[in-house]
């Protein structure tokens, strides 16, 4: 019987670029400004990584197919690369492969690193893409925003919510991650946001604004991972441990189906209760101290924490106007700002997340530091409400 | 009996306002103010001639079974397809492939009734279509451009259960060239109305009349029905009054809510004649264009009998005001419109998967599991509900006919659309299945969570990096 991931694995370093319109660098700039972070931050040297997973997610003109562009930019000492693409939630993807190569036995050390230069294709939003040759001959001609917009008016009518509360509490989503983002120097976005601007801004999708949509940014973020023993044995006295990896992928019964009914993810509430179990948390609402969850869009945020068995089902919206999520609140959700103000460059977005968690667990997190948080969990979804990669990942102090 | 048997029509729902072409164009053409009276019909950027041709073909099939079909006559003056059987898009989006002979007719404004008069000749073999559609471009600031209209209509054809039987065709072909368009322009060019009407109308017209009159053993006063398409209102009361034929048997030829719809009006003016046509009365229908065609058909008792259908009232009554010109204009690819990043996709089609899909894609064919019952689209190898997954266990459902009601839409102002927000939303149908779809001749005011919903066969993508591939699929539209 399988026991999971808990406490295998240790984080001995990690690293994240400056996200944001990074004209000046391409994607190799910024994949090395993470790893130099990751290294010196993990205190051992590169010759002593022994396998190295790469995730980029669009758009494969920015750095290229395979393994050869991260080992080549950070001339690796030709050791096991492998490029991952999994959406949204590539980064996790990466750290996933090295996390099960530690765990294995089969490396003592390897890296994840993933990375995503967004600005260089010309567009404000993200490049568009129509899927696969035969959905380009069928599937709606939709964008990103448009798909996920559709959960607010599957989630009213499903609740019973009306315009005005929906429009208001996915508001104070973004509200809060723009007050999280003003304390963060590495985030996209540093500018704290009236309501009133955020409620009033131009459609993009209805019912989402402007304001309820994530930075397109350009970033890397990195990780070296190790077993807890060595972690130790270089003097790491606060070990931070992985606790559960969890992937859920869409089999197209919510596309095909009809059971689903709009308003959630199947897949995160499939991947989120498998990592709980994972991780033996047994009530995560009063268990986990901490969120990065996918907040591509506003409203994806408010229907995720009640995927996460965090907020009551069709009540979410209540907490989310409560504060219950504000920096302040009882869970801090995207205490970095979240994709919405970090950014998110995709490919690099899974690693960013649990930059903020192990940063929050070592008590390094400067003017938005929580307290004495032990248990963080980062949430990474990919493709569109009705078919998706949903990914958890829960990681803590290994005493936790 | 040889006759139709079944009659179906198509009208865009914009009417444009020709007060609003004319407000646009009169510093430059002040002469057209006596013509910015009334509406014509418009189609919507997602239509051309074939996708309006498969709506009238479904009005006229109704619960047919289009699979019985052995003939399908396909007439226009616009077809989408210069090489491409256009007569086989339709037959496809009609999931009929076996046992039926398609084709295209064209090159002439009576293309329209010469299809009729060949669907009817070829109803002994079996049941047989002619669908008429026309989408003329126009010049800016012409006539044509307030008089012409976009329509189709369609006729089933047949010996069993024969609304209108078939009493008499003439037709004669001569090369008058009123009007013309050279393969190297998108417009008509056109002579002078008067030599029109006196070399063409008066010495072409009432001779053939007269002809299938004789034909027909009957006088003029034997016609209830009159239907002559010309842009000369004052001609077909001419005509009508030179043949014996009374001026009340002239039929309407709705140039104030439709315009002329060219090939494709005379046949929308027959089936509109028909929606009111009493049993035993004679219509005369008349195709010109280098030539004239004279048709002399009887409405029978099976008329009254046959189901309801949109017909061409039913369609100009679903109708929206369009008084944004410029929107005409660029719909139909006249305004170099700054269309902005996102309209730059490659929209290649892979053809080798298009022929594979083609009853997905086409038709809207579905899979129903004959282990669970599950009705899904795409049809699958492995059903889709969870509780099954049973392998190679569906059989093809057809989805085009359902009405579906939405689960969650939006409006979405980022992805390029001609006429933006681009509206979809996921649709499920009540048997089971569903899919995202894009919306189309929707407004806001109609699109709600549980709206119910009807499949239009429209153009998706327009292929201008291959010389105009127009890609079609269905498209949900509120009921």
């Amino acid at each position: 019987m399988a026991k999971g991931i808990r406490d295998k694995v240790a984080i001995l370093g990690m690293g994240c670029s400056k996200f944001g319109e990074r004209w000046e660098s391409g994607a190799e700039e910024l994949m090395l400004e993470a790893f130099k972070e990751a290294l010196a931050d993990a205190g051992v040297d590169k010759k002593q990584l022994q396998a190295a997973w790469f995730s980029t997610a669009i758009d494969e003109v920015h750095v290229g197919k395979s393994g050869i562009p991260l080992s080549m930019t950070l001339r690796l000492d030709n050791i096991p690369v492998t490029h991952v693409e999994n959406m949204c939630a590539s980064g996790t993807e990466a750290f996933r492969g090295a996390v099960y190569a530690v765990a294995s036995g089969a490396v003592d050390f390897a890296l994840a690193l993933g990375v995503e230069k967004l600005k260089d294709t010309g567009y404000g939003g993200l490049p568009g893409g129509r899927g696969a040759p035969l959905q380009q001959l069928w599937n709606a001609n939709g964008t990103a925003p448009g798909n996920f917009a559709q959960l607010a008016s599957a989630y009213q009518a499903a609740h019973g919510v009306g315009y005005d509360d929906i429009k208001k509490a996915i508001g104070h989503v973004s509200w809060k991650s723009h007050q999280n983002g003003a304390k963060n120097a590495k985030a996209h976005l540093q500018k704290a946001v009236e309501m009133d601007t955020i409620l009033n801004a131009p459609m993009i999708a209805a019912p989402l604004g402007l304001f309820d949509c994530c930075g397109v940014s350009d970033g890397a973020a990195a990780a070296i991972v190790t077993t807890p023993e060595i972690a130790k044995s270089l003097g790491r006295h606060d070990v931070i441990s992985v606790k559960a990896l969890q992937l859920s992928v869409s089999n197209g019964s919510e596309s095909g189906f009809n059971s689903w009914d709009g308003s959630y993810f199947h897949t995160t509430r499939i991947a989120s209760k498998k990592a709980y179990e994972e991780a033996g948390i047994k009530n995560p609402r009063e268990e986990v101290s901490m969120f990065e969850v996918h907040d591509c869009f506003s409203v994806t945020e408010l229907v995720t924490m009640e995927d996460l068995h965090i907020s009551e089902t069709g009540k979410g919206w209540k907490d989310v106007l409560d504060g219950f999520y504000d920096a302040d609140g009882k869970i801090p959700c995207q205490i970095d700002g979240g994709l919405k103000c970090f950014g998110h460059p995709i490919g690099a977005s899974g690693l960013r997340m649990l930059y903020e968690m192990y940063l929050q667990l070592q008590g390094k997190a400067g003017p938005r530091q929580l307290k004495d948080p032990r248990i963080g969990m980062t949430h990474n979804l990919g493709g569109s409400p009705r078919e998706n990669v949903a990914s958890v990942s829960i990681i803590g102090r290994l005493d936790a | 009996m040889v006759g139709i048997v079944a009659y179906g029509a198509y009208v865009p729902r914009l009417r444009l306002q020709r007060q609003a072409v004319y407000d646009a164009n009169k510093w430059f053409a002040p002469n057209l103010r006596g013509q910015a009276k009334g509406e014509r019909s418009m189609a919507n950027w997602d239509e051309d001639s074939v996708t309006m041709a498969v709506e009238a073909a479904r009005d006229c099939l109704g619960e047919v079974d289009a699979k019985s079909l052995r003939n399908l006559h396909f007439a226009s003056t616009t077809l989408p397809f210069k090489d491409r059987q256009n007569a086989g898009v339709i037959a496809a989006a009609l999931t009929v492939e076996q046992g039926l002979m398609a084709s295209d007719v064209a090159g002439s404004q009576k293309a329209g009734t010469s299809a009729l008069i060949a669907s009817l000749r070829s109803a002994d073999s079996g049941p047989s279509m002619v669908v008429a559609s026309d989408k003329r471009l126009t010049r800016v600031a012409s006539a044509a451009e307030l008089q012409y209209g976009d329509a189709a209509a369609a006729f089933l054809c047949g010996t069993d259960k024969v609304i209108a039987k078939l009493v008499a065709t003439h037709s004669v072909s001569m090369d008058f060239i009123d009007h013309f368009r050279g393969d190297e322009s998108d417009f008509d060019y056109g002579w002078e109305e008067r030599w029109i009407r006196d070399e063409g109308y008066l010495k072409i017209v009432p001779p053939a009349v007269k002809a299938a009159l004789a034909a027909a053993n009957l006088k003029g006063a034997d016609i209830a029905h009159f239907i002559m398409a010309s842009l000369m209102p004052a001609v077909p009361k001419q005509m009508a009054k030179m043949s014996g034929i009374a001026e009340t048997a002239v039929r309407d030829a709705l140039s104030d809510r439709l315009g002329d719809t060219g090939t494709a009006h005379p046949l929308v003016m027959l089936a509109h004649t028909l929606e009111t046509a009493k049993a035993g009365e004679r219509i005369m229908v008349l195709g010109f264009g280098q030539g004239l065609d004279v048709i002399i058909l009887e409405a029978t008792g099976e008329l009254a009998k046959l189901p309801k259908r949109m017909g061409v009232s039913g369609w100009l009554a679903r109708r929206k005001a369009e008084t944004n010109y410029l929107k005409f204009l660029a719909f139909n690819e006249m305004l170099p419109i700054d269309k902005g990043m996102r309209a730059e996709f490659d929209k290649k089609t892979a053809l080798s998967i298009l022929w594979r899909k083609r009853d997905m894609i086409y038709g809207l064919v579905g899979g129903k599991c004959r282990v669970c019952g599950t009705v899904q689209f795409p049809k699958s190898q492995v059903c889709v509900n969870p509780n099954c997954h049973a392998v190679d266990s569906q059989d093809d459902y057809r989805m085009s006919g359902l009405e579906a009601s939405v689960m969650s839409f939006t409006a979405d102002s980022l992805t390029y659309s001609p006429d933006p927000p681009a509206w979809y939303g996921m649709i499920t149908f009540p048997e089971g299945g569903r899919f995202m779809a894009d919306f189309t001749d929707c407004d806001k005011e109609q699109v709600k969570v549980g709206a119910k919903m009807r499949m239009t066969f429209r153009i998706r993508d327009n292929d201008q990096m291959r010389g105009g591939f127009k890609r079609y699929f269905w498209k949900a539209t509120p009921v």
